[in-house]
């Protein structure tokens, strides 16, 4: 349990520093600092899958990230907001704030998951007969690719879209075609 | 209480996507956000003492795949760890096309400062 | 992008080969041990921005053009899309497990149905496609850009 705690606080104040620090490149050093840790709480979690998954996606989101913040000159971004603005943002973050307080005294506590006190949760279907149904000894991959298969379909189709919006929006034709029509 | 220390984590990342005005910090917040509600969901899951939902040879007890009651009373609950799968796949898609855009905007309006590009004109 | 100094270009050239066989490995197992398509993807995804960090992107483009990776993202999600009809076809609805007993036994690699199958056409769709966008990025340069070393 202490683990637990002791990683919990590294990436608090990982997240911390990031949020706050003037430079840009230290803050997404700190962000890989962020993945790294939770990549080390799920294995402590016990979820094998989800920490080899959680550190290469973090290995290429700071490529990405780096990409966009090198080789370009910055000037410090000073001078207040305006009032309206700074209002509205400490409303929404109290309304969360307060929002997630009352969630709090729902939740069973920590170590003792839901399924075990409610009988016919989907879970206890899917550790007690996934191997007998799809043959899988993966059980988190039975889960994914047999019993909710859909879900993965929509998982691919939204990659999918979003690369290929990634890419429409980095073409070089379209800045000339809008140059030509500008004139 | 290690749920309040996630939360504060989200309140963070929150805080990071609302109030600052480089663009690209505002990416880091919605980052932020995300590995806070990965991890909150994985915790939601785990049982003290818990084992990996992965089968191995000695707990097949009985022809036909019969797991042993031993196995299924410390299993840790895989469906959220399902869900996170996905999600933490999805995230890296939407990290490239919002640092997508701010690369064109940067390009279009040479600054990362969003006040600023409230009031340029083109 | 232009490449590195020549210790990291030998070095790379030694260790993409043992990235992407251990991304096949991620991919071809994920049935029996941690992993699956979506991690193994990415894997052979980092072999490649390996090499085009290492060699620089002209390199790269050489060996795998960008029109050949964008079919193969197309490929990836059309394999997956068919064997979902296929489970309509053979099985009565959509995506169901229609080889599940057919051939081998459990915590063996030949097993457990479509599973090994969805995790291939996954594999190879997340690879091209994360490979796709990360040479987007390099390939659009700005108008003011300083030295572009990364």
């Amino acid at each position: 349990m202490a683990v637990f705690y002791i990683l919990l606080l590294f990436i608090v104040i990982a997240a911390i520093i990031a949020v706050e620090t003037q430079d840009l490149l230290s803050s997404v050093i700190c962000v890989g600092a962020i993945g790294f840790g939770g990549s080390l709480m799920f294995l402590f979690l016990r979820a094998p899958d989800i920490a080899i998954t959680q550190i290469v996606v973090e290995v290429l989101g700071l490529i990405i990230l780096i990409r966009a913040t090198i080789a370009r000159d910055f000037t410090f971004i000073t001078g207040d907001r305006e009032f309206f603005g700074m209002v509205v943002s400490i409303v929404i973050i109290f309304a969360v704030g307060l929002a997630g307080m009352k969630v709090f005294e729902t939740l069973p506590d920590f170590g003792t998951p839901i399924f075990t006190q409610v009988p016919e949760a989907a879970s206890q279907t899917y550790t007690a007969e996934g191997l007998q149904k799809t043959g899988a000894a993966n059980l988190v991959a039975s889960v994914i690719l047999d019993f909710r298969a859909y879900d993965t379909l929509g998982e691919a189709t939204v990659l999918f879209t979003s690369i290929i919006g990634a890419t429409v929006i980095l073409r070089k034709k379209a800045k000339k075609l809008l140059e030509d029509l500008d004139e | 209480m290690p749920y309040a220390l996630c939360f504060l984590l989200f309140m963070i990342g929150l805080y990071c996507a609302v109030v600052k005005k480089n663009m690209v910090k505002i990416v880091i917040g919605i980052m932020v956000m995300e590995y806070a509600v990965n991890l909150f969901l994985i915790m939601l899951g785990y049982r003290f003492g818990g084992r990996a939902p992965i089968v191995s040879q000695e707990d097949i007890t009985g022809a036909g795949g019969q797991l042993s009651e031993l196995f299924i009373g410390k299993c840790v609950d895989p469906l959220p760890q399902a869900l996170v799968l996905t999600a933490i796949v999805i995230s890296l898609g939407s990290l490239a096309l919002m640092i997508s855009i701010c690369i064109r905007t940067y390009e279009r309006y040479g600054t990362f400062d969003i006040t600023q590009i409230r009031r340029l004109r083109g | 992008m232009k490449g590195m100094t020549i210790i990291v270009k030998t070095i790379a050239s030694w260790v993409k080969v043992l990235i992407f066989l251990f991304g096949i490995y991620i991919i071809l197992f994920g049935h029996l041990t941690p992993g699956g398509g979506f991690a193994g993807g990415v894997i052979l995804a980092s072999s490649y921005v390996l090499l085009m960090l290492a060699f620089g992107r002209e390199f790269v483009e050489k060996n795998l053009p960008l029109p050949l990776a964008s079919k193969l993202d197309c490929l990836g999600a059309f394999l997956f899309a068919l064997i979902a009809i296929l489970g309509f076809v053979f099985g009565g609805a959509f995506f169901v497990n229609f080889l599940v007993e057919k051939y081998g036994q459990p915590l063996e690699l030949l097993s457990a149905g479509t599973i090994p199958l969805s995790n291939i056409a996954i594999g190879i769709k997340v690879g091209a496609s994360l490979f796709l966008v990360i040479l987007v990025l390099s390939i659009f340069r700005p108008g003011q850009s300083g030295s572009e070393k990364e």
